[in-house]
């Protein structure tokens, strides 16, 4: 191969850029705002620049010589006017004002006034800084946030900006003041100057107060003070300003303050200067990397112009380019930028400069971040706030969530799903023009090579064709329907054949939201006409997924390592157990288990051909010892026997049935009991559970498969079906009911009257309405529930909703009470409903009614119909019911979000222990006994390593063969079964 | 030596197994009484130390994420709202998600702050003994203890106290004037007013006359707490069935755990408080551990939720408290304080962990998860976690 091995990136290191690296990586400086010229080129010197990559296909980078696709494109850099400030260092910069001195710029850990003089303060200081280096030395190797060092060290280093007691540096012993900061980029140093109005507050000063009552008089004043009589009259006059040392003495003698804050603003530049003197040491004693990251490069000189690649216009329909958000906000920089200069240059006045330094700020500012607080965002023309670097990489579809943590993928189709029984759970059906365009990589040598250019001789439209070949010098060549027949001929051994998907092949297959990992799982392909992925309906639990239109996607994978790894560890078959409970999560479902309860609750008999009907999906093709043979020589088998066929040998089993019944199994016959959800069913069905631990998955995939096929013919031999009448209940129940709920609404009145009488209890700790309100609640509940409970005597046991309810198909005993019985109270909030107008629910009824009806009981059932007061008090219940699920979706969306989050990096090792990805021990033995949550049942009191049991099997030598004992004794692997079509196989040598 | 009749040999052969010392104990015990040949002994041993290892975990499994997905995934199917606590349907517990959400978070103080009371010998089984208790715990206020009526005319506030209930809630004082003395005395350091105590009556007012003084008097009085402890508003007091026959439990709402564990009658040992940080600071951070596994099991146990396996719950338990203090999951505590700085950026507030690196001029190793991803290299977990190698020229590799 002519490539180069790729590079592969061992760390990433973060750092602020000096102004100096910036021009030397930039392609181009840029000076002119205009993008194109009016022949549709790129100007040179302008934001579009070739020098800074190119995007239409066809232009050659004038940089590295590329073209669009291959050229990432290259920096170009625009020569700031002045220095502006980096708003997203806005909080350092402050911090570093604050706690550096204003005339040596170093860090001001001790307040130099406390102290004697400078040499013992800047002792103190260093001592501080050591200290500051030993914390950070501290957080370092503990792996703890170093921004919170650094904040607590400048919290030290802040001055007290208490009046009094000016702050002096320790080092240099100049005054520090304080600095204020408007939110972005404006930084003030407040300084105490001398009042406007001194005079005014000297001579209010000199009025006689209340308490001694004596005038001062000017001469006292110039006594008191030591200033010269007369200049204490200029002074008073106004006319003369007195200097520093005058004013604190004069300040001394009349106890007043004669001075007022002013406020200096900071200019970026001035700042630039200020941070430049910071010494490199003091640097590295907060935590700031130094060689790094100088601060003075927190405030930009020279603006990165981002490559046109990250920024690409794109042409609309009219032929009229429409330029990206970042270049937009670029040429307002670079307008603003060039007037700046202009009017510099021109000698205009301060106060226009500092407009036009500000809009700078601005648009930098903006360019950066356009949702900062406080700051209009720069808007497009249509109104809407522009998307700039910031925004670029926040959020869910930002950069980092949206672009490098979820990537786009190749080889990928999604479609709608659609039942089909006839497929093996491990397989999907993919439709041929999804498996035409998947392909897979052939290496192509001596003994596929027939196969391979038959292949390519079917061209890219037929099915088992291929798209692509690549000889091996590594050209790629697209076959094509006018080549592929002279293609196909030139394959040779070495040629690699991108072939279309075929039956047997695996891929991934997926459905949102991946909330655990059976939600992405490998299936076999079986190529099928129409548009639709076909799903065995057993598979359905693990993914959650319905067919009222739900789509789900499919990955081919591209190397020989991803085929293997999905093949053994994520098959279905392999995820049958669920790591969440540790039972089995594939089995049958919905008409599968009414199917199954129908033929073994009541045992029916079978006939030959009926018997034999049942079976035909099924491996089974050999009926066994009839149970009962008729005097005129008919055979019968019964449901049981059928069912038992499925059944491995040396199955022993007895649980309790969702039917109620026991259930006995003895070696894989079944002897008593209803097979139902308990027994078959998704979420640990117990007969499944037991064949996956104690016989392999295959076995239990391969008694699923035949599970459902059986329930299918089951169903279809006996026919299933519901309607409304199946609910009704005779008139004589119905006058039951209707007796059971005026019962209750008497018992309510009752209680209403107690409590009106003020004679009502109340529980302890609650009020005497909170107890009524139970007491009715309580009432109405009996009342609902009594009624089911007539209803329920009035069904017969092959009603198909008591069917489906009893063997856990779908559906429950409340369901039908609500359709045959009565509905029952309706609740907002775990209440009755209790909102709506002043004092009562509807208009409908007088103020504090209490009754039942006035509070959303529904009495009449789902078949009779409801009322209208009824109807909309159900609908007030049904909206709770759905908002609670909006809110319930995006709350546990995140709070899983947080989990991965915070657990995705823990692995067990071969130690044993839990660790993270920085070898932190978690835990010393996972789940403090190191047994594989997919092993234990968690509902099961039974221990995962059952000795008793597995002594008896050993000492009572119940093994069919040496082959099954070695397998137990763990001497000899079971036989692996990696493919749908390798059952034969394995059944043969599995001899079960 | 084993304490269990078996055979040298046995033992030499269990104990060279690598089975843990609770499986190599339950197979002595299931020897013993079976008395099999040594050649038999072999066997049953290997064939248990081979199911022993298919039922440990696989190296370099993934269990952080899979426990995760296994905690997240019931959350789908939890309410949102609050329910009454089963079995004491008097006292409010926040339940389903919000809870799950709120250990999660690891809050400072939980929505409804509650303890589960246990108690000592007879006072778990004599009824007036645990209302001592409770009396020793829930806050009594004024108004619990009579009527507090305003003389607008002399400006003074007036406590009659209930006899009755002074008896009731001060079992140990034989004198209800003796009670009302210290009630008398515990008003005037509150309010810091002079009171004239006759009986069981407490009269007193502001010291200016003042109608507004004088209310304020009023409400301020209602909130002094008088005996018990002041956070816990109510307790509730059950028989329950226990291993050892019944007996009596106190729910309280509201907690404060250190102070209830000093409180005479009460078995610290069983007692419990679901606020974890209370646990944390009383009784360590193992105990806060335990109390993040039952808190979290018990919630989703409400929720119908019971088979979710303890040891993840565990695993969620283990990191929140790795560092010996309780982190929080989330932002704020595990995954703020990653190593990588992708691996940050990438789960929230983006820019700012990338501008505090620069500063810091921090290095991403790129050790985790999420980086790899990001940068597009295979991730150090399961799979990714291994590295085959075929060794070449060698044919007779076998």
């Amino acid at each position: 191969m002519s490539q180069h091995a790729p590079k592969e990136i061992h760390s990433l290191s973060f750092g602020l850029m000096d102004p100096e690296e910036y021009r030397e990586m930039s392609a181009t400086k840029v000076i002119t705002a205009d993008t194109y010229d009016d022949d549709g080129f790129p100007i040179d010197m302008g934001l579009m620049d070739p020098r800074l990559g190119v995007i239409d296909p066809g232009l050659e980078c004038k940089t590295c010589g590329k073209h669009s696709g291959s050229c990432n494109g290259h920096f170009g850099h625009i020569e700031l006017a002045a220095p502006v400030i980096h708003v997203g260092f806005n909080k350092l910069i402050r911090r570093l004002l604050r706690g550096t001195c204003r005339n040596c710029s170093r860090l001001t850990p001790v307040d130099g006034s406390k102290y004697a003089d400078l040499s013992e303060a800047s002792e103190a200081a260093d001592e501080k800084l050591r200290e500051f280096r030993g914390n950070l030395d501290e957080a370092r190797s503990l792996r703890q946030d170093l921004s919170d060092e650094l904040k607590s060290a400048m919290r030290t280093c802040r001055r007290s900006s208490s009046d009094t007691n000016e702050d002096k540096c320790p080092y240099c012993g100049e005054v520090q003041y304080d600095i204020k900061h408007e939110k972005p980029t404006t930084y003030y140093e407040v300084q105490r100057v001398l009042a406007s109005d001194y005079p005014e507050r000297i001579a209010q000063a000199m009025e006689p107060d209340e308490e001694d009552g004596e005038r001062v008089t000017p001469p006292e004043l110039a006594d008191e003070t030591g200033i010269d009589p007369g200049r204490v009259q200029e002074i008073l006059s106004g006319s003369f300003r007195p200097r520093e040392s005058d004013r604190e003495a004069i300040e001394d003698a009349l106890d007043v303050d004669l001075t007022e804050e002013d406020m200096n603003k900071l200019m970026p530049s001035d700042i630039r200067d200020w941070f430049e003197d910071i010494p490199d040491d003091d640097l590295e004693s907060i935590g700031v990397s130094a060689d790094k990251s100088r601060p003075e490069w927190m405030i930009l000189t020279v603006l990165p112009v981002p490559p046109v690649t990250a920024r690409p216009s794109i042409t609309l329909d009219n032929g009229q380019r429409s330029e990206d958000d970042l270049t937009h906000k670029l040429v307002d920089i670079i307008r603003i930028n060039q007037r700046f200069m202009e009017n510099r240059e021109a000698g205009a006045p301060q106060l226009i400069i500092e407009d036009l330094w500000e809009l700078l700020q601005y648009h930098v500012t903006t360019f950066m971040d356009n949702e900062i607080s406080g700051t209009p965002p720069a808007r497009h023309r249509s109104g809407r706030p522009l998307k700039t670097l910031s925004q670029r990489l926040k959020g869910k579809e930002g950069r980092f969530r949206g672009s490098l943590s979820g990537k786009r993928v190749n080889f990928s189709a999604r479609t709608v799903i659609s039942p089909d029984p006839t497929l093996s759970l491990n397989e999907v059906g993919v439709p041929d023009r999804v498996a035409s365009e998947m392909t897979q990589t052939m290496n192509v040598n001596e003994r596929n090579l027939d196969e391979a250019r038959r292949y390519v001789a079917n061209g890219p439209e037929t099915h088992p064709g291929a798209n692509y070949v690549r000889r091996p010098d590594g050209r790629r060549l697209k076959v094509t329907e006018k080549n592929c027949e002279e293609l196909a001929e030139k394959v040779e051994a070495g040629w690699e054949v991108s072939r279309h998907l075929i039956d047997g092949d695996i891929i991934i297959f997926n459905r949102q939201p991946s909330l655990h990992r059976m939600s992405i799982m490998a299936h076999e392909v079986v190529v099928m006409p129409y548009k639709t992925f076909r799903l065995n309906t057993t598979v359905c639990p693990p993914y959650n997924a319905d067919f009222d239109g739900d789509e789900m996607n499919m990955h081919a994978l591209q190397n020989e390592e991803a085929r293997a790894e999905a093949r053994v560890l994520m098959r279905v078959q392999e995820q049958m157990l669920s790591p969440r409970f540790g039972e089995n999560i594939l089995g049958a479902i919905q008409d599968h288990v009414t199917a199954t309860y129908l033929l073994t609750n009541t045992n029916p008999e079978f006939n030959e051909t009926q018997s034999l009907d049942l079976l035909r999906t099924t491996r089974i093709d050999e009926l066994p010892d009839p149970d009962r043979v008729d005097d005129d020589g008919t055979e019968y088998w019964t449901g049981r026997k059928l069912f038992s066929e499925l059944l491995p040998d040396g199955l022993d089993l007895e649980f309790t049935s969702s039917a109620g019944d026991t259930v006995l199994i003895e070696d894989g016959q079944l002897l008593q009991g209803t097979i139902d959800e308990d027994a078959v069913g998704a979420f640990g069905g117990e007969v499944v559970d037991t064949i996956a631990k104690q016989f392999s998955k295959t076995r239990a995939r391969i008694f699923i498969n035949e599970v459902s096929s059986l329930a299918i013919r089951t169903i279809m031999h006996f026919g299933f079906s519901i309607s409304i009448d199946d609910e009704s209940i005779p008139p004589e129940a119905q006058e039951q009911v209707d007796e059971a709920i005026d019962g209750a609404y008497d018992r309510v009145q009752e209680l209403i009257e107690t409590y009106e009488r003020g004679e009502l209890e109340s529980l302890p700790g609650r009020t005497v309405d909170e107890t009524l309100e139970m007491k009715i609640m309580q009432a109405l509940g009996k009342a609902r529930d009594s009624a089911g409970d007539i209803a329920e005597d009035h069904f017969a046991d092959d009603n198909p909703a008591v069917v489906m309810a009893e063997s856990g198909a779908r559906g429950s005993m409340l369901n039908l009470t609500q359709m045959a019985g009565c509905v029952g109270q309706q609740a907002v909030r775990g209440e009755r409903i209790n909102r709506g107008y002043e004092d009562r629910t509807l208009s409908h009824f007088e103020p504090n009614d209490l009754s039942a009806e006035a509070h959303g009981f529904v009495e009449h059932s789902y078949r009779e119909g409801l009322d209208p007061k009824e109807f909309f008090f159900h609908a007030m219940g049904g909206r709770e019911g759905l908002v609670d699920t909006a809110v319930r979706t995006s709350k546990s969306g995140y709070l899983q979000r947080r989990l991965i989050n915070a657990l995705s990096e823990l692995e067990t090792q071969y130690d044993g222990t839990v660790r993270d990805t920085s070898d932190t021990v978690v835990q010393f033995e996972f789940g403090e006994d190191g047994t594989s949550p997919v092993e234990v049942s968690s509902s099961q009191e039974k221990a995962a390593v059952d000795v008793e049991e597995i002594t008896n099997r050993v000492l009572d030598e119940e093994f069919a063969d040496e082959n099954e004992k070695a397998e137990f004794l763990g001497e000899r692997a079971e036989p692996t079964n990696l493919s749908e079509h390798a059952d034969d196989w394995w059944m043969a040598q599995s001899d079960d | 030596m084993t304490d269990y009749d078996v055979p040298a040999d046995t033992e030499v052969l269990v104990e060279d197994s690598e089975l843990p010392r609770r499986l190599k104990d339950e197979v002595y015990s299931t020897l013993e009484d079976r008395d099999p040949t040594p050649e038999e002994t072999e066997e049953v041993v290997q064939a248990i130390e081979a199911k022993y290892r298919d039922t440990r975990v696989d190296p370099l499994d993934p269990v952080g994420t899979v426990s995760a997905q296994s905690i997240g995934e019931p959350g789908t199917q939890m309410t949102m709202n609050t329910f009454h606590y089963a079995g004491v349907a008097e006292i409010d517990v926040t339940q389903g998600l919000p809870r799950l959400i709120e250990l999660v978070d690891a809050r400072k103080e939980p929505d409804t702050p509650m303890m589960t009371v246990h108690l000592e010998d007879e006072y778990a089984q004599d009824r007036e003994k645990a209302h001592e208790v409770v009396w020793n715990i829930e806050s009594t206020k004024i108004l619990q203890l009579g009527d507090v009526s305003t003389n607008v005319a002399d400006m003074l506030v007036r406590v009659s106290l209930n006899e009755d209930t002074l008896m009731e809630r001060w079992p140990t004082v034989s004198d209800p004037v003796e009670v009302a003395e210290t009630i008398a005395s515990t008003i005037e350091s509150k309010l810091g007013v002079e009171t004239i105590q006759q009986g069981l009556v407490i009269e007193f007012g502001p010291e200016q006359p003042s109608y507004r003084d004088l209310l304020q008097l009023v409400e301020d009085l209602s909130d002094i707490v008088f005996k018990g402890i002041e956070d816990i508003s109510r307790v509730v007091i059950r028989k329950e069935e226990t291993d050892n026959g019944e007996e009596f439990v106190l729910y309280t709402e509201g907690s404060d755990f250190g102070t209830v564990l000093g409180i005479e009658g009460v078995d610290a040992s069983r007692t419990t408080c679901n606020n974890i940080h209370e646990i944390y600071r009383n009784l360590g951070v193992e105990a806060a551990r335990e109390a993040i596994i039952n808190e979290t099991m018990n919630t989703l146990e409400e929720q119908g939720l019971d088979d979710v396996n303890v040891r993840h719950l565990m695993l969620v338990a283990d990191i929140m408290t790795n560092e010996g203090t309780i982190e929080s999951i989330g932002r704020h505590g595990i995954s703020g304080s990653k190593d990588s700085v992708l691996a940050r950026a990438a789960f929230e507030v983006t820019v700012n962990h990338l501008l505090d690196a620069a500063v810091h001029g921090e290095v991403d190793d790129l050790n985790g998860v999420t980086e790899n991803v990001i940068v597009g290299k295979p991730i150090k977990l399961g799979t990714g976690d291994v590295d085959l190698r075929m060794s070449a020229g060698s044919k007779s590799a076998d």
